[in-house]
């Protein structure tokens, strides 16, 4: 039997030490990634903390020295939408989706301290959004982030670019305003135009 | 792609190309300041507490 075969002995204290060490380097960044899917500091730290927990339970699957970056984060993203899909039947966001994901900024018990960015990300499907963050902020190249979210790299690559082009638009319209009344309105007209320009290129 | 319009078209749509692409430099700078800040927090002392009694066998599961 090789060391890297699933079926291995999960009690193995060095190699679970060196799983731990390298685990508690990357808590740091699955929280970082855990704030921008839930939008919600308590929540993210929930999430981070179930993603941390599932991955040192499956600690027998991982094959050291691969990327346990990417292995975390597809564990964290598996977590937040399994637990999203029971709440919320829905899977497929779309720009209905990123409409009411307006509205939930308007809830007065959402965070207050949201800058701009942070409230114009959230007007973006969580698709887009996250594939935003996972290459442009969280360092994975094209191809980690398709794994992370179990897509096709065309597949991420052309999301990254609508995310870029609709984040554009919205920072530039200031439909992020949370006062504004028909900013639902105007985020629907900005979703459009950034799709019709991706699809003219 | 875009190959078919005039030629002075071409060149302002060059010059918003780069405005497009600056501006583009600058969001991406905004995410990853964004990113970064929760990155550099203090990581809550609950996440190593709960990794800790993960450590003890609770009995044979």
């Amino acid at each position: 039997m090789t060391e890297t075969q699933v079926g291995r002995s999960p009690f193995d204290p060095p190699r679970d030490k060196a799983f731990k060490q390298e685990l508690v380097t990357l808590i740091p960044h699955l929280r970082a990634f855990a704030r921008t899917l839930t939008g919600d500091a308590t929540a993210a730290d929930d999430l981070a903390q179930d993603a941390m927990m599932k991955a040192w339970d499956a600690r027998a699957s991982f094959q050291l020295s691969t990327n346990m970056k990417a292995w975390t984060f597809m564990i964290l993203r598996n977590q937040f939408y399994s637990e999203k899909r029971r709440s919320w039947r829905q899977s497929q966001l779309d720009q209905e989706a990123a409409e009411r994901t307006l509205v939930a900024v308007d809830n007065p018990e959402a965070p207050v301290a949201l800058d701009e960015l942070r409230l114009s990300l959230r007007m973006l499907p969580a698709e887009q959004r996250e594939a935003l963050i996972l290459v442009g902020a969280g360092g994975f190249a094209y191809e980690e982030a398709a794994e992370i979210c179990g897509c096709a790299v065309g597949t991420v690559k052309s999301r990254v670019s609508r995310a870029r082009r609709a984040l554009q638009a919205i920072l530039e319209a200031g439909a992020y305003d949370r006062d504004g009344g028909s900013a639902g309105d105007a985020m629907g007209s900005i979703l459009a135009d950034a799709e019709r320009l991706s699809s003219l290129r | 792609m875009i190959e078919h319009v005039p030629m002075e078209d071409h060149r302002k749509g060059t010059a918003a190309l780069d405005e497009a692409r600056l501006r583009q430099q600058a969001i991406g700078v905004k995410l990853r300041q964004m990113f970064d800040e929760v990155v550099n927090e203090a990581v809550p002392d609950e996440f190593l507490d709960i990794l800790r009694k993960a450590d003890r066998p609770a009995g044979d599961k």
